[in-house]
């Protein structure tokens, strides 16, 4: 990827926008697809390699348009069943396209709750944008509509304005929900139940709610302030917040229903349990889990070093193990926290990547080194006790395993060292087993994830749960997907009992 | 935000502060800390244990030693004054049962964590001997309150201004060489003190619980900051803690794991307090 300055794009788009405009016969599909395909303005590499602001700056509406204008409003609509919660996607596009911002949103808004959220953060390559006819005409997902940015745009256009609506609550019920976690599902569920009228509380260990969304993804990739226009609007709802309050320590999930008088649960805990490799040295000064790395830096602010009490490394050479969204996450934000080199070490190949497509582009423009079919074998400790290097081991690929993907394979004698200071483990999160520990008859899988059947019902009565702690370490798209359809459920078994 | 409803200073630098906090008085066990912090957006999270709690009067008790940014800037606040996010209780509760005769160990700071499991060991019928150490008299904290519990309490100094010119090892190591021997060891300390206790009753096979004080974020079980290496098992203090068995724990390495941000802290330390140019 080579980067464009937002200045040339915004002016590009103006032009070509003036020549469609210019067109009198309606456009048909060639004329749309002859449109250059957006790119997202964005910070310079050079500038936002130490600044926390966000990267992508989103579109001008000379450039949302033209984009909308891209979409060729095919009958299948093949772009919505990619779509985890099946947004009227052609719809609301060309509701851009004919400058009808408001209704955009109204769409938008009928099955998503936090668009500014997902337009950021969605794997729209993996998802709505894979089946988009526009791409696969052009031959590269890369231009296919893009659903996620004009989804951002509308979101975004309906803050900075402040036209965002307080949803109306209906007439109080007398019936309370409790609701445990505040990360994407948690924040959904407490949404659609308040609209019922069932008075709702919120708890949340962390002394923020937002969940991943504020300890985990980086201010320059989602903006804290964005999640918190969303909680404002449960406030204004009259949705009560707990903050500092860990079900299953400062009250148990019993304790909720028993004592407390709720009519109701949604369990909502996420996949908050850092995954190690288990390999010599791990437990060396200098090694994190990106859990950890992260939280310091956004929840606690230690990249703000003037004014956080909360230390963090200052590294020099930094490795990071993993390939996802996560491990893009801690890459990132070490260059953003002054180190000189970080390393990315994933033991496939970029193909098999999981992180989104555009945190892969953005990372290696700005200059993190990614060693790819490489994976370390242990973590070398100086003659204190603190990380001075790695061992790692070249890969190669092999048969496809279970998962479908070509296995990688150690190659014998291929050990090679890396110097560094700080290793950061960003493989993966399993399910917290907090509540699973505390909550007798709370049937989970063998990865400790709660089983709730397709209304998000747990095994035990007016028990929901939903979100990573169901699926595993997921999306934001499919916790709220997932918080949906609990709420549906909860409020019909609230309006019976 | 929770109120600090009182405040005793008990030595130079130790504290004790009771917090306004119903849930967790009521909840809280013996062996389970609290996380607090003091600014929402900047300030650091730190772990201090629950001392007491008064049920009726829904506080809890904190005894703390100001050692860096945090403790001080604690050290500092009055009656009235607000903490502005605590949470708790956090951590496995000691495991309490009538082991028959158990020895409490606790060195400077650790007496205020070991007071509340010696109060429910005693109660749990267990005889109780409790060994108190510190570098000398003016850092004792808790004399009375341990007395009261203890059915043979033994003080040690370093220098010798107060009990026995001692470390606490000595003592303990007696013990272990009466018959009976202890059926059980706890000890609360500073980690090198925690070491050396669990070395000293490793060769009589008495079995030595520790409780860790390691560097902590959430406390939940979610970043894994606290981890340390016990047996073959890398553990997390937060929830599978604080206490282990001191036999297992390698304390070298969490002692190492402690002093991860000690330089800039020290930094942190002398611009937030003396003012002085970094
Ligand atoms: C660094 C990182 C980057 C990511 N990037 C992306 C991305 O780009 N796109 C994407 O779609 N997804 C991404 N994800 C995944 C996504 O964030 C999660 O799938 C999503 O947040 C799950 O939502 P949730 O509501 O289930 O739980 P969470 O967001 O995990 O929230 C759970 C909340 O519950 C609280 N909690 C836990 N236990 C208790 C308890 N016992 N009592 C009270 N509160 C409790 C937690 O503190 C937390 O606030 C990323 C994840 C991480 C970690
Ligand atoms: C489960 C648990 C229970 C605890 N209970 C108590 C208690 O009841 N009373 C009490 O006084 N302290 C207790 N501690 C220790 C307490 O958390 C630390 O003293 C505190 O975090 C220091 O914070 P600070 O900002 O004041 O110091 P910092 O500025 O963070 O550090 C100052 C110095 O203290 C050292 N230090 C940092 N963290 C710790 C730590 N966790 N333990 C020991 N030294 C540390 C640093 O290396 C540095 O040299 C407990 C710790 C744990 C994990
Ligand atoms: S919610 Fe996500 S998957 Fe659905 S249309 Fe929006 S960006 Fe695409
Ligand atoms: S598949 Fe692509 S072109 Fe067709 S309606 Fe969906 S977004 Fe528009
Ligand atoms: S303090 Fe984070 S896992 Fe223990």
């Amino acid at each position: 990827m080579t980067y464009i300055p937002s200045e040339k794009l915004a002016e590009d788009a103006k032009k070509v926008l003036e020549e469609v405009n210019a067109k009198t016969e309606p456009l048909g599909p060639r004329d749309r697809m002859a449109i250059p395909a957006q790119e997202m303005p964005s910070q310079d590499p050079a500038v936002r390699r130490s600044n926390m602001e966000e990267v992508a700056l989103g579109y001008t509406p000379e450039q949302a348009k033209l984009e909308a204008e891209r979409c060729l409003q095919c009958k299948t609509a093949p772009c919505i069943a990619g779509c985890p919660v099946g947004i009227d996607i052609p719809g609301f596009i060309q509701a851009i396209a004919d400058g009808d911002n408001k209704k955009a949103v109204d769409i938008l808004k009928q099955d998503s709750l936090l668009p500014a959220v997902c337009g950021r953060v969605c794997p729209q390559e993996t998802q709505c944008q894979a089946p988009c006819t526009v791409g696969k005409v052009l031959k590269s997902v890369d231009k296919a509509v893009s659903i996620g940015r004009l989804e951002r745009y509308v979101a975004d256009w309906e803050r900075e304005n402040d036209l965002v609506e307080i949803p109306a609550v209906k007439p109080e019920t007398g019936k309370k929900v409790g609701i445990i976690g505040t990360g994407p599902a948690g924040l959904t569920v407490a949404a659609d139940i308040r609209r019922e009228g069932h008075s709702v509380v919120l708890f949340e260990a962390f002394h923020k709610p937002g969940g991943v969304m504020v300890y985990g993804i980086p201010e320059f990739r989602l903006p804290k302030a964005i999640v918190q226009k969303e909680i404002d609007a449960l406030t204004a709802m009259g949705c009560e917040l707990k903050p500092n309050f860990v079900i299953g320590r400062t009250r148990k999930v019993a304790d909720l229903l028993k004592e407390d008088s709720f009519d109701a649960l949604f369990i909502g805990t996420g996949a908050g349990l850092p995954r190690f490799m288990n390999i010599e040295g791990e437990n060396l000064v200098g090694v994190y889990s990106a859990n950890e790395y992260l939280t310091r830096s956004n929840l606690m602010r230690a990249y703000d070093k003037a004014r956080a009490d909360t230390p963090i490394f200052a590294s020099e050479k930094v490795a990071v193990f993993g390939g996802g969204n996560v491990a893009m996450d801690a890459a990132r934000t070490a260059v953003r926290l002054g180190a000189k080199e970080v390393h990315l070490i994933y033991r496939r190949t970029e193909v098999e990547m999981p992180a989104r497509v555009e945190e892969v582009g953005h990372a290696k423009e700005e200059g993190v080194i990614f060693h790819l079919l490489e994976n370390p074998k242990r973590i070398l400790s100086d003659e204190r006790g603190w990380v001075r290097g790695i061992e790692c081991l070249r890969y190669e690929l092999g048969e496809p395993d279970d998962s479908g993907r070509r296995r990688p394979v150690a190659i014998e004698g291929s050990e090679f060292e890396i110097d560094l200071d700080t290793v950061i483990v960003a493989i993966g999160n399993d399910s917290n087993p907090l509540i699973r520990q505390t909550t007798p008859g709370l049937e989970t899988n063998k990865w400790g994830n709660i089983v709730a059947d397709e209304n998000g019902k747990s095994s035990l009565d007016r028990i929901y749960a939903g979100g990573d702690i169901v699926l595993g370490a997921a999306t934001v798209i499919l916790a709220m997907g997932e918080g949906r359809k609990a709420a549906a459920a909860m409020n019909r078994m609230l309006s019976e009992i | 935000m929770n109120r600090i409803l009182e405040k005793k200073q008990l030595s130079e630098t130790v504290f004790s502060m009771r917090v306004e906090a119903p849930l967790i008085a009521c909840e809280r066990k013996a062996g389970q800390f609290i996380i607090l912090q003091l600014c929402e957006d900047f300030g650091e999270r730190i772990p201090l244990t629950v001392a007491d709690a008064d049920l009726a009067a829904g506080s809890i008790t904190l005894i703390f030693q100001a050692v860096g940014k945090t403790t001080k800037k604690l050290a500092r606040m009055e009656v009235g004054d607000k903490i502005a996010a605590l949470v708790g209780p956090l951590g496995t509760p000691t495991h309490i049962e009538n082991f028959g005769t158990v020895v409490c160990v606790g060195g400077g700071i650790g007496v205020a964590p070991l007071h509340p499991i010696a109060q429910a060991m005693k109660a749990a019928g267990n005889h109780v001997t409790i060994i108190m150490g510190a570098r000398n008299k003016d850092l004792i904290i808790l004399e009375d309150e341990m007395r009261a519990i203890a059915d043979e309490l033994i003080l040690c100094t370093d220098d010798g201004s107060y009990g026995r010119k001692c470390l606490v090892t000595e003592p303990l190591k007696e013990l272990c060489e009466q018959d009976p021997k202890p059926d059980l060891a706890v000890a609360i300390g500073p980690p090198i003190m925690m070491k050396f206790c669990a070395e000293t009753t490793r060769p009589y096979e008495v079995p030595t619980q520790v409780s860790l004080n390691t560097i902590m974020v959430d406390g939940t079980g979610m970043c894994g900051g606290c981890r340390v290496t016990v047996g073959d098992e890398t553990k997390f203090v937060c929830v599978d803690g604080p206490e282990f068995d001191g036999h297992l724990v390698d304390f070298d390495n969490m002692i190492n794991r402690l002093n991860s941000y000690k330089k800039q802290e020290e930094h942190d330390c002398k611009i937030g307090l003396e003012g002085e140019a970094s």
